[in-house]
């Protein structure tokens, strides 16, 4: 039972890898918010999978947490703001994929190696799970970079913080719950506020393309 | 008690600004608010340092006389900031520069601000730390963009994803640190107390825990302002109004190199080596030479300060870094007078910029002749803050520098050529601000100036006497972080 546990487990971690890479080379936005909600999902039903092989109550919480903020509010949330910024269609130019993607490659393997000492001493049934953790924040970090867009630079922050729930998971069976649901209440904050902060990008540069904004530089 | 209080209060005023935010009597009830916390930490400090420290709620709150020293700071540079704010404030308004509602959300934001800043200091907990260090760039984003300006926007963008992809690193060191501290404590709530972990810290997994200190440094060090990691900074400072950059400079930096310290500390115990000092000493050093030479190219009054911000937070990580009982003494000294002095200069800064129309230092002539308080305020602010005697910050940066030159000889010539660096870009460009023909014009309120030279008093007393009881308060604290 531990054993397909743990199966399922590492096969929810590859699908996670996968729809980071997904978003990597996704250029269309609303697309791009789809896959966000994809990976929430996966997450959730992970952390699940995790609770019930490893009797660990608090992750079902966690599990919740995540099915009801990435899954459900923070995508629509998203949504609404494409719809009234009027980006629901944009398709974004974006600097060679294919490189990117190679890059991105570069990116999994560095992560397994720093991952490998510290899964070795992980006592959990997720530890093989860590580098593939690590791997998706490094990815969402490198898609916060090729991007030169307000909103898919947010949803590769989004991104990155899956990631790093998703290594708390496979670590420490997650943080404590007081941490976790701080965390989750940052996140829904940091979201309004950015909703309001696009708002007033778009009334002042009349666009949400982040060229616009690289005046402030030493010179 | 006092703690429910402190935090209590600011975040019930943040909730009664947002309604009434938009009424004439905001600012007072700002200022107000603010008094009352500060009143409220002066009776925590009192206690703290008679009876030593303790724990409340479930140990979820702890106060020793490290943190309370930053307490005690931070609420007293946060009230005279509302205090400067009351005047300097209408003046935007009545320059046309704030709308009413912007100014609900300034005063709200304000009191928030606080409320995450003492939070991130009184918790226990070091992943709320961590929440609290996130909701501190989450209240001021939106207030680094107050004036809606293209470059004000650029600033809080820039300023948002750096330090939000800042923090997830050190949200990435916190879960490591966890990691390491439940092998020895056990899953749940305490493993992530700093008390519980400070007990066991012997315990901990070195190989993780120095991993986890890398990426804690990194984090938090970026709101720090340390190199490279910096470039947020002076366009947050330069963009946003003036008393948020005071608040900014003043305390968001302490309080963010306060949990690296607190870090530090676990990680010195796990270890056994000086690896997490070496690291500190690093960035610090970096930052210092790197503040110092960008110095002079600056135009901007107050991207100009923010660079000396950065010098400083480096100068202090580098004591911290140091370690031992004098260097961490001067690390805190040097932190409460750069932030006394720091937000003084912001001030006189403040109502400089108003009375020219514009930050660019080439217009910006002549105070000492139309407005001697403003121009005598900024040409003694940086006179202190250059490290002239007798001012405080000389006291520190000499105890740092004499401490180096007997640990570390070989950092004595970089600090001494950057504090020099930094002192001739700076003094000439002050003194043809203050001095030469007048140019601007007189402000619609008067100037709040009071705030000025009580911080520049207090900075000069500490100069000159530090008061036993507070040299003891200190002690005690340099014992506890060593």
């Amino acid at each position: 039972m531990l054993n397909f546990a743990g199966q399922l487990i590492n096969l929810f971690a590859a699908m996670l890898l996968l729809i980071s890479f997904a978003m990597l080379s996704q250029r269309r936005v609303l697309s791009l918010i789809n896959l966000f909600a994809l990976q929430g999902l996966v997450l959730a039903v992970s952390t699940t999978v995790v609770a019930y092989s490893s009797n660990q109550h608090h992750l079902y919480y966690s599990a919740g947490l995540t099915l009801l903020l990435k899954v459900l509010v923070l995508p629509w949330i998203l949504h609404r703001l494409i719809r009234k910024l009027n980006v629901k269609w944009d398709v974004e130019t974006m600097f060679n994929i294919p490189t990117t993607m190679l890059v991105g490659i570069v990116l999994v393997v560095f992560a397994f190696n720093l991952a490998a000492p510290i899964s070795q001493m992980a006592g959990t049934i997720t530890r093989g799970t860590l580098g593939i953790a690590m791997a998706c924040v490094l990815l969402s970090f490198l898609m916060m970079i090729t991007r030169s867009k307000a909103v898919p630079q947010v949803i590769g922050f989004l991104a990155m913080e899956n990631g790093l729930f998703f290594a708390a998971t496979s670590t420490s069976y997650g943080m404590p719950m007081v941490v976790e649901l701080g965390i989750a209440l940052d996140v829904l904050i940091g979201m309004f506020i950015l909703g309001i902060f696009f708002f007033q990008i778009r009334e002042t540069f009349d666009s949400l393309d982040l060229k616009h904004m690289e005046k402030l530089k030493e010179d | 008690m006092e703690i429910f209080w402190i935090l209590a209060i600011p975040l019930t005023g943040g909730l009664l600004l947002a309604l009434f935010g938009c009424r004439s009597f905001a600012p007072e009830l700002n200022a107000t608010m603010s008094f009352a916390t500060f009143v409220a930490s002066a009776f925590l400090a009192f206690r703290v340092v008679n009876d030593g420290s303790f724990s409340v709620f479930n140990e979820q709150f702890f106060v020793d006389s490290f943190n309370v020293f930053l307490v005690a700071l931070t609420a007293f540079v946060s009230f005279t900031t509302s205090l400067f704010s009351r005047p300097y404030m209408r003046i935007e308004q009545a320059h046309g520069k704030l709308s009413i509602n912007m100014l609900r959300l300034y005063h709200s934001m304000y009191q928030l601000f606080t409320f995450t800043m003492l939070l991130v200091l009184l918790t226990n907990n070091m992943g709320i730390m961590w929440v609290a260090m996130e909701a501190a760039t989450l209240t001021t984003v939106l207030l680094v963009s107050l004036y809606r300006t293209p470059a004000s926007l650029e600033a809080a963008w820039k300023y948002f994803i750096l330090c939000g992809v800042g923090l997830a690193q050190a949200l990435f060191g916190t879960i490591l640190l966890y990691f390491a501290a439940e092998k020895v404590l056990g899953a749940g709530g305490t493993a992530l107390l700093w008390t519980h972990l400070d007990a066991v810290k012997s315990q901990l997994e070195p190989t993780v825990l120095s991993l986890a200190f890398v990426f804690l440094l990194v984090g938090y060090g970026t709101k720090v302002g340390l190199a490279p990691l910096h470039s947020w900074l002076p366009d947050a400072h330069a963009e946003g109004p003036t008393p948020v950059s005071a608040v900014l400079s003043g305390l968001l930096l302490n309080v963010a190199l306060y949990v690296v310290v607190r870090s530090k500390v676990l990680v010195d115990g796990a270890l056994g080596t000086h690896f997490a000092g070496d690291l500190m000493m690093g960035f610090g050093l970096l930052s210092i030479i790197m503040a110092a030479f960008y110095l002079s190219r600056q135009k901007d009054v107050k991207r100009m300060f923010a660079y000396s911000s950065i010098e400083h937070m480096g100068l202090v990580t580098f004591a911290f870094g140091m370690g031992g009982p004098v260097a961490t003494f001067a690390g805190m000294l040097h932190m409460t007078v750069h932030s006394l002095t720091k937000s003084a200069i912001f001030f006189a800064v403040g109502h400089a910029t108003q009375k020219s129309g514009t930050q660019l230092m080439e217009n910006i002539r002549g105070l000492i002749s139309t407005n001697p308080t403003i121009g005598w305020g900024l040409a003694i602010g940086t006179l202190a803050i250059l490290g002239m005697p007798p001012f405080g910050v000389f006291a520190s940066e000499f105890l740092i520098i004499t401490t180096a030159m007997h640990a570390y000889p070989w950092t004595t010539p970089f600090l001494l050529i950057a504090l020099g660096v930094a002192f001739a870009a700076i003094f000439s460009r002050m003194q043809e601000m203050v001095f030469g023909p007048a140019t601007g014009q007189r402000l619609p309120h008067p100037p709040a100036l009071i705030p000025v030279f009580v911080h520049l008093g207090l900075v000069l007393l500490l100069g000159l006497y530090i008061p036993p009881y507070l040299a003891d308060w200190y002690r005690q604290a340099a014992a506890l972080i060593g």
